[in-house]
């Protein structure tokens, strides 16, 4: 029915509908290493709604925070006096990280490529002398490698979805089937990339992505426009399922003190 | 061994030094970069996983000339402009950059303060970073044969961290978020520590790390040291400051007027 709404008057905007998306690839009972951001309201909305017993971890440090609001950084003071433990950088990385413990990463992407590889790190064909510098790879890297899985949020556009990326900061499939075994990553690498447009998920044997679901007021017209490869689209396309009120009530109520500061 | 902050920076930091100012997020030691603005100190090797406000101040000042870190943003706001208009333009000087992964410059830190060469981690393989960075290498396990990562040992001239206290022989005590700072220091030649407080005793607290005095060359009493960042159980983040460093730092003027009217201007922050 919302399809035939017009677009001035839909209830919700396409980030809500990304954020919404993301929040539900989150299982109860899930441990999460999340990035700030859009992972970030995505993870807390999981555990605000479905997902009580999800576990946050935080590259600063923080095990099984529950923070009441959204933290602008991911150090903020809440994030600490609400966790179980608070452990140092090296023994996050070493031995929470490193070695498998955590099922889910959430990361975002300023580009990524048809094997779900990003790049966080530059713009431009030159890395010494970028035409745009990014921040870098941060956590993302051995987030990308060790995670069981990892799921990738990122607006959908010519800009962002390219045939060939500037820089691979982190890798998903890197050429295809078979990359990730020969650079020694241990986790599955990417089940899911969540667009302001749909859901992309790699095909079982080729690694490449192809796009499974479509938010509600989008066309399959202006997904193929957005991507600047040929994408695949699969047989068994389904449409997401709106934000539900309550869904929509919290995300909002949780950017609200961010919205101010 | 309490010493007065704008001296033991005259002391301890040099002109073409490797510094590393830590602190992930929490305790950054921005009063101590100040006075390092303030005494033009020049030529630096930075070193920060994230260089945050406090190096993007000291990079627009004109006292780096080479960067090391692993995430170079304004955490929840966006860019840091005076670091990228240095990468991008050579403003107001060239600043060369080794960069790496968190779990990478970490582990640079903990071989350093293990007195190793080296140290082994899992990761970079696939990325660009490693054809495009120093120090990070591929070896081979000698035990599984496995390919694994080696990320060579760092050793400041003079890590700087701020704490919540010290007491009365400069021993030093910090909780909450203790991010790199244990390594940080136990890497480096020379250790600076500006505090929020000198106290009788410490009340040992949750997650707290204690420095011994033995292992520091200067504590600086310093309240308000690491704002706009914070001290847990002192001061809250000045998430505000965060947001408008975006537009201070964004143009060149403004920031240059900011450099004056707030650093220059003031004698030195921490207490005499």
């Amino acid at each position: 029915m919302n399809q035939k709404m017009p677009l001035e008057t839909k209830a919700w905007t396409s980030d809500e509908m990304m954020t919404v998306s993301a929040a539900r690839s989150l299982k109860n009972g899930d441990t999460c290493f999340v990035g700030i951001g859009i992972p970030s309201t995505a993870a807390i909305l999981a555990k605000a709604t479905h997902a009580p017993d999800l576990i946050l971890i935080y590259e600063s440090g923080t095990i099984d925070t529950n923070p009441s609001c959204l933290p602008l950084s991911i150090g903020d003071g809440e994030l600490a006096q609400t966790a179980l433990t608070v452990v140092s950088i090296p023994e996050i990385f070493n031995y929470w990280l490193q070695p498998g413990r955590i099922k889910m990463g959430f990361l975002g992407a300023a580009q990524i490529d048809k094997f779900a590889n990003i790049n966080t790190t530059i713009i431009g064909p030159s890395y010494r002398n970028p035409a745009v510098r990014l921040p870098g790879a941060g956590g993302a890297t051995e987030i990308a490698g060790a995670c069981h899985q990892t799921t990738i949020i990122c607006r959908q556009s010519k800009r962002t979805f390219l045939e060939k990326i500037d820089f691979i900061t982190s890798v998903g499939f890197g050429t295809g089937p078979g990359s990730r075994q020969s650079f020694g990553l241990t986790g599955q690498g990417p089940t899911t990339v969540i667009t302001d447009l749909g859901i992309l998920e790699p095909d079982q044997d080729s690694c490449e992505l192809v796009f499974t679901q479509i938010h509600e007021n989008t066309t399959i017209e202006q997904v193929l426009d957005a991507t600047g490869w040929r994408l695949k689209v699969s047989d068994n396309l389904i449409t997401t399922l709106p934000p539900t009120e309550e869904e929509l009530r919290i995300l909002r109520a949780l950017n609200e003190p961010t919205a101010h500061n | 061994m309490i010493r007065d902050l704008s001296e033991a920076i005259a002391e301890f930091v040099h002109d073409g030094d490797t510094v590393a100012m830590e602190g992930f997020t929490h305790l950054i030691p921005f009063s101590a970069a100040h006075e390092i603005i303030r005494q033009k100190i020049q030529n630096l090797t930075l070193v920060r996983m994230t260089p945050d406000l406090i190096y993007d101040q000291m990079i627009g000042a004109g006292c780096a000339s080479k960067l090391v870190f692993s995430w170079g943003g304004n955490p929840g706001v966006g860019s840091l402009h005076r670091f990228r208009d240095a990468i991008q333009n050579s403003w107001p000087n060239p600043l060369e950059i080794e960069e790496h992964t968190h779990a990478g410059l970490a582990n640079r830190y903990l071989a350093g303060a293990s007195g190793l060469p080296f140290a082994v981690i899992r990761g970079y393989q696939g990325s660009d970073l490693l054809k495009n960075t120093a120090n990070a290498k591929v070896i081979e396990c000698p035990f599984t044969h496995e390919k694994l990562m080696a990320v060579g040992a760092l050793n400041p001239d003079v890590t700087i961290i701020h704490a919540q206290q010290a007491d009365q022989d400069g021993n030093v005590m910090l909780w909450g978020i203790t991010g790199i700072q244990k390594e940080a220091v136990l890497s480096a030649k020379s250790v600076l520590v500006t505090v929020e407080e000198i106290v009788e005793t410490f009340t040992p607290r949750m997650n707290a790390i204690v420095i011994p005095s033995f292992v520091i060359s200067a504590v600086c009493l310093s309240p308000k040291g690491a704002m706009p960042s914070y001290a847990l159980d002192y001061y809250d983040r000045d998430n505000e400051a965060y947001v408008a460093w975006n537009a201070i730092s964004k143009d060149r003027a403004t920031f240059l007027a900011w450099l004056e009217s707030t650093i220059f201007q003031i004698e030195t922050i921490g207490a005499r």
